[in-house]
């Protein structure tokens, strides 16, 4: 096996037009820009829509009162391009932001991927684009639909989506590659690894990051015993209620509707606490590697962190709550969600500087 | 590089790249007509609860609720193999931090990485058959795995006073 490189000199680790450096700021920026689409989404999008595709779901059911089965399809159309434009929202956010968190992944183990240094760079550019165009493709499923599409099922906002998939895995595929060259003692493309530094913000994001996945896991196990069937049987039983009181025009359809709309957000909340509790958690650990390259003073680079973690804590707390606070809950956790933005803006402002330091530095030598 | 860590990161990018495939295999052969079949058979409910056909709603609720099952799990299983895997491979790089005996770590690492495989793998095979206590048990006993193994390595951190 190939012998690694502790370097003693941060600088090596962080060469001009690199691939570690380009995939950190792109993978930064991607995390960013996925969390601000998902926290627009949430303010502008999510609770409107969740209207709408009740009040369409009500419709139905009068429909079905008036035995009218030409307004049950309408109703439906109504509801299928409520539930898509839904739904790609969602993947957009979270493909972004998985995406930022893989390219963070690829940075932190370039030491070990034994490719040349241009193929590298090569591959994290093509990450960098894929990881870009996939939810930007997944956006416009909604907008393009089948237009101009010579296949049944399939637009070209969703080629777009899958070729930009194909490519992050074959970048991925490309740098396993690079992986078992560096097992079996290949020694092109060596570069230093980050020096095992043990500051506090570093030691506070790894601790703090893998506590919040143990939550989350311990959370998500809570939820799958006990809510998630529970759920599905509830849901079934809802719509069947639904259509029996609708069919033999005893009223009720508000109330079931008002179920339905009731157990979805429940769904809803509780998935999201889960999901972001490990997200943030990850991406705390994740940022606690990039720690060396924020260009800041010791004490702004702690404010970002526990602002950070704060974010991290406050927003899938506040989610949670949404059941029994309703919008007021709803709001915090937005903030908590603006916050964690706000601590990723402001290291990447602290990486900027710290590569702009180092540039000017190197164009005066 | 230790053994944990080649562990840790190998099995990552593996699971990654597993998880992504079944993601592109879904997306593109999958998801649509899933998608198609539950929105069809939720609006045939309601047509024949329109028609007054309520056996025939039935039916069709649990033609939906069948689809949905599914879609659930299939969803479920691309996103928490990628998301184990990024865990696997951040682990890796913060491994030598884990103040445990090198033995212990090698065994904390299979665990997570084999617990990450079978988590996600029992919950997908639950569509095979509805409510299968094989599948419920593995998709159990792979989650207990991994959070057993990830108190493990917050345990070494905590030795370690990373």
């Amino acid at each position: 096996m190939s012998t690694h490189v502790v370097s003693t000199n941060l600088t090596e680790t962080f060469v001009p037009m690199s691939a570690r450096r380009l995939l950190i700021f792109g993978g930064i920026a991607l995390i960013a820009g996925g969390m601000l689409f998902g926290d627009i989404f949430a303010i502008f999008v999510l609770h409107q829509n969740g209207g709408q595709t009740g009040q369409a779901l009500l419709a139905a059911s009068e429909a079905v009162s008036a035995g009218n089965a030409l307004a049950v399809k309408e109703a439906f159309q109504r509801i299928g391009g409520l539930l898509e434009d839904h739904g790609t929202k969602v993947d957009t956010h979270v493909h972004m932001t998985d995406a930022g968190y893989l390219a963070l992944l690829l940075a932190l183990i370039q030491p070990y991927v034994a490719l040349p240094p241009r193929r590298k760079k090569l591959l994290a550019g093509l990450f960098i684009a894929g990881g870009l165009l996939l939810p930007v493709g997944i956006f416009l499923i909604h907008y393009i639909g089948l237009a101009y599409s010579p296949f049944s099922a399939i637009g070209w906002a969703s080629v777009l989506a899958d070729s930009a998939g194909a490519v992050l895995i074959l970048v991925l595929i490309a740098e396993g590659y690079g992986f078992w060259l560096f097992l079996r003692g290949n020694d092109s493309g060596r570069e230093p690894e980050l020096p095992a530094d043990r500051t506090w913000e570093r030691r506070v994001l790894l601790s703090g990051g893998t506590l919040l996945i143990l939550v989350g896991f311990l959370y998500g196990a809570w939820y799958a015993a006990v809510d998630l069937y529970r759920h599905e049987a509830r849901e079934t039983q809802i719509l069947t209620n639904m259509l029996d009181s609708s069919a033999g025009g005893q009223g009720g359809a508000v109330v079931a509707v008002a179920n339905y709309g009731s157990l979805a957000a429940e769904r809803a909340v509780k998935i999201a606490a889960h999901s972001h509790l490990i997200e943030f958690g990850l991406l705390a650990m994740l940022l606690s590697f990039v720690q060396p390259y924020v260009g800041l003073s010791d004490r702004w680079k702690r404010r970002w962190v526990v602002m950070l973690l704060l974010g991290s804590v406050i927003l899938p707390v506040f989610v949670l709550l949404e059941m029994n606070f309703g919008l007021v809950a709803g709001g915090i956790a937005d903030v908590g969600g603006l916050l964690v933005i706000i601590a990723l803006a402001g290291m990447l402002v602290g990486v900027l500087r710290y590569s702009g330091s180092l540039d000017l530095g190197d164009a005066s030598s | 590089m230790t053994t944990g860590r080649r562990v840790l990161v190998i099995g990552g990018l593996a699971l990654a790249t597993l998880g992504m495939l079944y993601g592109l295999h879904y997306a593109v052969f999958v998801e649509h007509q899933t998608l198609d079949r539950m929105g069809g058979s939720l609006a045939q409910a309601f047509l024949n609860a329109a028609g007054r056909n309520l056996p025939g709603a039935h039916q069709a609720i649990e033609a939906y609720a069948s689809t949905k099952y599914d879609y659930v799990r299939q969803v479920d299983i691309h996103s928490h193999w990628i998301g184990l895997a990024m865990l696997l491979i951040i682990l890796g790089a913060v491994f030598d931090q884990v103040a445990l005996s090198p033995q212990a770590k090698t065994w904390i690492a299979t665990s997570l990485v084999a617990g990450s495989f079978f988590f996600p793998l029992g919950v997908i095979l639950q569509t095979i058959s509805h409510g299968a206590e094989w599948a419920s048990g593995l998709a159990i006993v792979g989650s207990a795995t991994v959070t057993i193994a990830l108190g493990a390595v917050v345990w070494g951190f905590a030795r370690s006073g990373a």
